[in-house]
């Protein structure tokens, strides 16, 4: 009898172990990276995917302060769009105050994982996000 | 391609709160109002195109009709997220221009008001325990985990990519955008809010998405507009009067995303506008420094920055000189949202398409009041849903 895992992923696309990092499907005919699982590449309709591992530092591209959201989400927090090495991330910037004086278009960043919580089963879920480099 | 097709009759309802009028109400006051403004009956209409998003599926072409006229002609019930009324504009344009009928109605109808944030809005709770759910095996809900899924949210860093890779871009840049939209709403009566606000107003205002507060957002509410096109050849079997309101459909464009890196995680809303205006100029064979005057969807004061680029309204980059040197407001060189806008006239979402277009028609008949640009002659009217569809229509004031 094998023991139950005793964490998981958020997403699938995050690998834990050692060195968390995040992985892509990637098109092999095109090269379009993709986060979630594919029926057909959305840039040439190829259907032949490999996984890659993406960069764990990247840079913030894009952010918004959400200090209204739905019931259950803690606010503020810090949504962002950050380029890790020429893919485009989603994710929550983590490890900073939650203030446009303290983050910054073009800041670099770094992945980084934590707990989000505990089944009745005892299983624990691992999140990411990106803290200032 | 056929002859021309015109806007014979056009109408919107008052946008804000109606809790007197259920759906069908609002649609039929902006359907009876259209068909009266162009001087026909629904014994005239040949296609209907009814817009609706959040009761797509209760067939509201069809009850519209129980209401206003059941002539047994083909019911298209239309949703495409915020481009919804735009995209029933265009399916009346079409049948009209295949030739199936020579006149068509669209509406678009929406009760939204006391609706909170759209989406993202009801997020799922998590489960007793971790199972993977959905293309991302997530095991638990993902909006405010993973960035997110708020439409204030999802606009703000549509506005703070476009300044990163420009510059320029400030909180207090992005409020003035919106201080201008309410200025204009002053002069709107049919607009939600006709509160002019100061910017400290607007920059103090309970903060949504950082960086948009309350007034930067749009503003959801109950509304309807309703539009009856028709060809040019039975335009011209109608009166002079008939004739000299009519204003011709130069352009009607719809997209879609085309893929682009990074589109999956934060929806690109530039590409496919840049694509449906280039084609909707190509289309009307009038460029950018031919409009009177824009409408387009300024969902959040984030948004109408980018598409001033996006519609060519400037210099690929330009848009915050564009907005620096006043051209944006209803006295400068290139008037926008001179209605006020969905911040401030409001966003009842399947509407809008055909309202933006209602503004553009009633400034191109001169019938525009208070808030009159004086002289206009060519509009452009813009819609962009999530998910994603842009709708672009060009008028033209009728050469008569």
């Amino acid at each position: 009898m094998t023991a139950a895992p005793t964490r998981v992923p958020l997403v699938d696309y995050l690998v834990l172990g050692d060195e968390p990092h995040l992985v892509a499907h990637e098109c092999t005919a095109c090269g379009a990276r993709f986060f979630d699982r594919r029926n057909a590449c959305a840039s040439c309709s190829g259907t032949e995917f490999t996984t890659v591992p993406l960069a764990t530092d990247g840079a913030v591209r894009a952010f918004t302060i959400v200090s209204f959201a739905a019931p259950g989400v803690p606010v503020p927090y810090v949504a962002a769009l950050v380029d890790c090495g020429g893919t485009s991330v989603r994710a929550n910037l983590v490890d900073v105050e939650p203030d446009a004086d303290h983050v910054a278009l073009g800041m670099p960043v770094r992945l980084t994982t934590f707990p989000i919580g505990t089944d009745e089963a005892g299983t624990e879920a691992v999140g990411f996000g990106f803290a200032p480099a | 391609m056929s002859d021309d097709v015109w806007i014979l009759g056009i109408h919107m309802t008052r946008f804000g709160k109606h809790p007197d009028a259920d759906l069908i109400d609002l649609a039929s006051e902006a359907a009876l109002g259209a068909l009266a403004d162009g001087g026909v009956t629904m014994a005239d209409v040949g296609v209907l195109a009814a817009g609706n998003l959040m009761q797509a599926s209760s067939g509201v072409g069809q009850q519209l009709q129980k209401q206003i006229g059941q002539t047994g002609i083909p019911v298209y019930n239309v949703a495409n997220a915020c481009a919804t009324g735009a995209t029933a504009l265009r399916t009346a344009i079409m049948a009209v221009r295949a030739g199936e009928c020579d006149v068509g109605m669209a509406v678009g109808v929406e009760k939204l008001s006391g609706a909170g944030l759209l989406a993202g809005g009801s997020r799922r709770p998590d489960s007793a325990t971790w199972e993977p759910h959905g293309r991302y095996g997530a095991v638990a809900a993902i909006d405010g985990r993973i960035g997110t899924e708020i439409m204030p949210g999802v606009f703000a860093q549509v506005g703070m990519e476009y300044g990163h890779r420009h510059g320029g871009t400030s909180f207090e840049l992005f409020a003035r955008i919106s201080e201008k939209n309410h200025a204009h709403s002053t002069l709107n009566p049919l607009a939600s809010y006709q509160k002019r606000f100061t910017l400290e107003e607007i920059m103090g205002d309970i903060m949504i998405a950082y960086p948009n507060t309350r007034p930067m957002c749009s503003a959801n509410c109950d509304g309807a507009a309703a539009a009856v096109v028709i060809s040019d050849a039975a335009l011209k079997r109608l009166s002079g009067e008939q004739q000299r309101r009519a204003v011709k459909i130069s352009a009607s464009v719809l997209t879609s995303d085309p893929w682009t890196e990074g589109c999956q995680v934060l929806p690109d809303v530039n590409t496919l506008t840049r694509n449906a205006a280039a084609t909707a100029y190509e289309q009307a064979g009038v460029g950018p420094d031919d409009l009177d005057l824009v409408e387009l969807h300024d969902c959040f004061a984030t948004a109408e920055l980018v598409h001033y680029d996006n519609l060519m309204l400037c210099e690929e980059g330009g848009a915050v000189d564009l907005f620096e040197s006043g051209a944006t407001w209803r006295d400068g060189r290139m008037p926008v949202n001179v209605s006020g806008g969905l911040q401030s006239k409001g966003h009842p979402i399947a509407a809008t398409g055909v309202a933006n277009v209602w503004e553009v028609a009633t400034h191109l008949r001169g019938e525009a009041g208070d808030r009159q640009i004086e002289g206009a002659r060519v509009g452009l009217a813009h819609v962009i849903g999530l998910g994603s569809a842009c709708g672009v229509h060009i008028l033209e004031k009728a050469a008569a």
